[in-house]
Parts: C-alpha cells; structure tokens; sequence
C-alpha cells in the first residue's frame, strides 16, 4: 500500500509528540507537579499513530486508561491534555477528568476509560448510529490484552459482527495487564485468534511497525465503510516503563527480566520508523531530527501552558454534571 | 379524554416521539414481537433499523445504545430492572459519568425503560425495585410513573431530554386503566409532563403520602379507607425522583403535619429514606409526629405467594402508619 509522504511525515511527528509529552510527564510528575495516576504510552506509540493515521477526523476513537497516546495519535492538542493532567480549567475536560479521562469531541475522541473494556461498546455505539443513518463514519475502540478478557468486549464483538458495524477492535497487546502476563490469561495464543469466533478477519500486525498498523487498519477501515462489518487488528507491542507512574515504588516482586525489557527496547517504534523513511529517502536524517526537537518545543509550551493555567474555582464543582439541569437535592 | 391501559400508553409514547424525529431508536430483547407489549406493531412502522432486536448482551447493547446517543441518536431501550445488573458497568461507568468526567463534551439523550416485574411470583431474579440505588448515582434522572397518562407523558419527556433516564415502570400497572387526555384537548397540543414536578393526587389535612410507583394508588386506596375514619389524607407523587420535586412535599407537610412514605423499594436508603431526611432536615419544625416509611422488607423477593404478598406496602400498610402519625 502506497502511503504519502505527508502521512509519513505526520506519523512521524505524532510518535515523537508521544514520546516526548510522555517523558515531561514521568519528569513533571516525579517532580510532584501533579499527582494522582498516569500511564506512560511509551514504546507502543506505532499502534495508535498508525492506526489513527488511516481515520479521518470524522471518525470517532474510544479507549483506555493509557490514554495520553489515542487523543494524540488522531490529532488531539497536547496544551490542553497536558492542563488536563495538572487538573487545570483549560485541560481538555476542564480539569474534571484527569489523565484517564481525556477526550476531544471536536476531533471524534469520545473518551478514554478507567474501567477496562468499559468504552469498548461505546465505540460500537457509534458505530451503530452510522449504520442507523447511513452515515459513512467508522469508530475504532482501543484496548489491551488485559481488557480482551472482558465479557465487554466479547458482546461488543458479537453484536457488531451480527449488525455488521463499521467498527475496528484494536488490541494493543503490550503482554502484561499490570504485571500479570497475558500468556497466563487469555485462552489462545493470540488475541486476534478469537476473531474467528465472530465471524470477523482477525489481522496479528507488527506494533513495533507504524506503517503495517496503518496499513492494517486502513484495510480494515475500508471493509467498514464498505457495510462489510467489523474487524479484529492485534497489534503485537511492549511497554517499556512501569505500568503507572510510582508503581514500581510500591510493587513487590519483578513481572519481566531485564532482558526481555531490553529486547523490546531495541525494537523501538520510532527507531524503526526513522530508519524506514531514511533508507526509503522519504525524509534525511536531519528532517526527522528536526521533528524530534520541534516536539519537544511543543511539550514544552504545553508544559508551561499548563502550569499557568488557574485551578477551577469552587462553583465549578456543580458545572457539567446536566445538559439539561436540575436543581441541586 | 381516551382511556388507555399503562401498556398502551407506553406503546404510544414511543411510536409518537419515533413519528416526530428520526433520531429515535428503540432496541432490546423481543422488541420486534413485543413480547411485553409495548413495542406492538412499532416493527411494521419504522422497520428493522430503528427497531432493533438484540442479542442477551445487556454490557453490549447498553453501552452502544449509550455510544450512539454521543453521536446524535436518541436510543430508547427496553429492558428489565432485574437486567440491568448485567449492564451496570455501562450504566454507571459511562452513561451516568461521561458528561462530568469529560468537561461537559459529552452529551448522552438515552432513555432505559426499566420494567419492575414484581408481586407475581417471578422470585428475586425478575422482581427487582432498584431505583434507590441509582438515585445515589450522580448523572440518570429516575422516573417512577404511577398511571398512564403520566407514563405517556413522562416518557415522551425522557426521550426529548438531553441527558440518560431510567424510567423504572411498575409492571404491576402494566393492565391500569386511566384517563388520558388527547392531544387536541392539551392547550401546548401534546402530552409531554416535565421532570420534577409532583403531582397532589388528593388534597388532605390530617396527614401527607408521599408514594412511589405503584405506591401511589395504594395511598389512594388507604387514603379511602381513612376518610371513613373522618381522617383527612393528601397524596402527592413525585412522579421523578431525580430530580426531585421536595417543595410541594415540605408544603403538604407544613400543612399536615405528618408524613407517611410508600415505597416498592427495599426500605434500607429507599427513596423513601430519601424523602424522611429531606423532610426531617428542612421541615422538621413543621412535624408533629415521627415520619413513618411504608417499604419493602429487606428480604428477596419469595417466590411463593403466601410469602410474597407480606413483602410490599399495601393500602393496609399504609392505613396503619397514617393512623401511627396520629396517635396521641
């Protein structure tokens, strides 16, 4: 599959938003700047930004408690996210969800979920309204290993694959749902196995590769849109820090070696996607550099973006809980 | 004026507002062949897309009913009290949560018909009365109709409201015969009854009911009973417990003086739990006599009738407890 450079280039950008927005939140939190939990997206940065890449921002995403990389990957802002985090009234939910709550209607990102699987049939209810309506959109939903155990899921996979929803199932499967290995919890030996139960393709993709995600995703966003029902697409990654920020100061025991660690860390998404755009003479050295350090530019900015944003006063307590409100009891 | 039984209001409420905007869905389990009634004839209209027949997934439709309303539908979903554990996850983790969690970007106009099959020997997996449980969930607006003009007219107001409602229908209703008024006779020309306004269904002066559901009419009957007595009874129905309609039950009371609270529910923080606190709050000073709550035992649900017939309030229940506020 033919990508354009622009995608490339864009991909590329969005990886090292990742990546840098989430080394200034390890650095900020470590420095108490805000507490309560964060989820380093670190080393699965291919799996949302290839994925993404192949949505339009008429499309809609669901996801997870590792959140920071979906809104970034379909082209959410980093200022507003990074408010979010310090819980600041110009975050993106106006400091009322936090790092696992990110969202972005504007740009079809309907939400992050603390409970695991638990947005998954939301993404299949958008989908459900283009099928209603004959709308041409598609919804992805985002989620791990982890969550692929969840009764959620497998009602949201039958009930799309019956109705043939435009709708992709998007595994990351980083192998580890906190430190329990998914080798020790799922049934089969892959994720995507379990398509074949729903009557769905079920694509094992590469999720260190941000162009085989794209083009995966693409493939199954055309069969979506296509009336051609839904997808499973496991993207097969790793998580190269703690699951959340402090917990490797409270856990007992190791859940990987040291080796396995270092292994993935040498199949590091944007090393492989630098040298691919380089050897293919899509973009120099320097170009790709250059997008490096215009990121870190940028988290910066919303660093200091977020910090001089107030705090939400009091009445703020009561806002947003209507559309249509109600006297308080 | 037509009289209508509560199924046929219901029936009619969902085809009306299916009629006035696209947008409105309905889906759940045997919807299609209506095997509770209340989707009669609706497959016939509006076709399979905007009849849905689903899988015994309540996790999955819930929350694609939930997904669809952020995009623009309007879902109605027909299910049982008793279900809705299945899909709690979803009616909590999403459906009541998203708006707050997400700033206010989340807009969610999704109604769950919640049919409470309790008195006929369904036993405690099919008898549940769980709307108490909801009220101490921020985010779902609970209506509790108790006849059917308001069950046609609340409904209709649920589905045009922007945010997620449970409407919990007392199936012991279900075959109600009432009065409701046709469209052509209501000055707005429709029958649209809003949230959080409660309803005097009898002015008294001795004691205030306040009844939930089916409650309502066995406040009636009791009230009957008692104005044998020559004991004066005003019956209110708050007809939405979320919100909440507490004036007209702190004026009825400042009037009595005495409040009774007949409830389906589990009587441990039932709704009528609810209302003792607000009144014993806010009117306090206006009581002459302990509040007293008319609820369920907290047991399960017996199948046997024998046993059952004990559990819920009934006009005696509640003729006793009026009577209790009055003693000297």
């Amino acid at each position: 599959m033919e990508i354009d450079r622009d995608t490339l280039l864009l991909m590329l950008r969005r990886m090292w938003m990742i990546r840098n927005f989430e080394l200034k939140v390890m650095e900020v939190h470590e420095a108490g700047e805000f507490t309560g939990a964060a989820h380093p997206y670190i080393g699965e940065e291919a799996v949302a930004v290839g994925a993404c890449a192949a949505l339009e921002d008429t499309d809609y995403i669901a996801g997870n408690h590792r959140s920071h990389g979906h809104p970034i990957a379909k082209g959410g802002r980093v200022d507003k996210a990074m408010a979010e985090l310090y819980g600041r009234v110009d975050g993106y939910c106006k400091g009322k969800g936090g790092s696992m709550h990110l969202a972005d209607y504007s740009i079809g990102i309907l939400g992050e979920s603390g409970i695991l699987g638990s947005s998954v049939p939301v993404a299949v209810g958008a989908a459900l309204a283009a099928h209603i309506r004959g709308d041409n959109f598609v919804s992805l939903a985002f989620f791990g290993d982890g969550a692929s155990n969840q009764g959620a899921l497998h009602e949201s996979m039958n009930l799309a694959s019956v109705w043939k929803l435009p709708i992709i199932f998007l595994c990351e499967n980083n192998q580890y749902a906190v430190t329990t290995s998914y080798a020790e919890t799922v049934a089969v030996e892959h994720v995507s196995d379990r398509a074949s139960a729903y009557n769905m393709p079920g694509l094992l993709v590469d999720g260190q590769d941000a162009i085989a995600m794209y083009e995966a995703t693409a493939a199954a966003v055309k069969r979506a849109r296509a009336g051609e029902g839904p997808t499973l697409i496991e993207g097969l990654t790793y998580r190269f820090e703690e699951h959340s920020l402090g917990l490797g100061r409270v856990r007992r025991g190791e859940y990987r070696t040291q080796e396995e660690i270092d292994s993935w860390r040498k199949r590091d998404p944007l090393d492989i996607l630098e040298k691919t755009l380089i050897s293919q003479q899509i973009a120099t050295r320097e170009e790709c550099d250059a997008i490096n350090a215009d990121t870190v530019e940028e988290v910066e900015k919303a660093t200091d973006f977020a910090r001089n944003s107030p705090f939400p006063e009091p009445e703020a307590l009561f806002d947003d809980m209507w559309a249509n409100p109600i006297p308080l009891p | 004026m037509s009289q209508m039984v509560f199924i046929e209001a219901i029936n009619q409420a969902i085809a009306e507002e299916m009629r006035r905007d696209e947008s409105v869905y309905i889906m759940g389990e045997d919807i299609r062949r209506a095997v509770y009634g209340a989707t009669a004839d609706l497959l016939g209209e509006f076709g399979e897309k905007r009849v849905l027949d689903t899988p015994l997934s309540e996790n999955g439709f819930f929350g694609a009913a939930i997904g669809s309303s952020l995009v623009g539908m309007r879902p109605i979903v027909e299910t049982l009290t008793s279900f809705m554990w299945v899909g709690m996850d979803q009616l909590i983790s999403q459906a009541a949560k998203m708006r707050y969690m997400f700033g206010g970007q989340a807009t969610l106009p999704v109604v769950f018909r919640a049919t409470m099959f309790y008195g006929g020997g369904s036993a405690a997996h099919h008898s549940d009365r769980s709307y108490p449980m909801f009220m101490n969930m921020p985010g779902i607006k609970i209506v509790v109709p108790s006849n059917p003009a308001d069950m046609k007219g609340l409904l209709k107001a649920a589905v045009r409201d922007d945010d997620p409602v449970i409407i919990f229908e007392d199936g012991t209703l279900f075959g109600m015969r009432g009065e409701v008024p046709d469209d052509a006779d209501l000055p707005q020309g429709e029958l649209v009854v809003p949230f959080g306004e409660a309803k005097i269904v009898r002015e008294g002066t001795d004691c205030t009911i306040v009844g939930i559901a089916g409650a309502v009419n066995h406040a009636v009957t009791a009230s009957n009973q008692l104005a044998a007595e020559g004991i004066s009874v005003e019956v209110i129905d708050p007809r939405t417990l979320v919100p909440f309609d507490k004036q007209t039950v702190l004026d009825s009371v400042e009037k009595t003086g005495r409040l009774v609270i007949a409830d389906p529910a589990h009587k441990v923080c039932s709704a009528a739990s609810e209302i003792a606190s607000i009144v014993a709050e806010e009117g306090f000073w206006s009581l002459q006599a302990p509040i007293q709550k008319v609820a369920s035992e907290q047991v399960h649900i017996p199948y046997s009738p024998a046993l059952e017939k004990l559990v819920y309030p009934t006009a005696d229940k509640i003729a006793a407890a009026v009577r209790r506020t009055l003693a000297d």
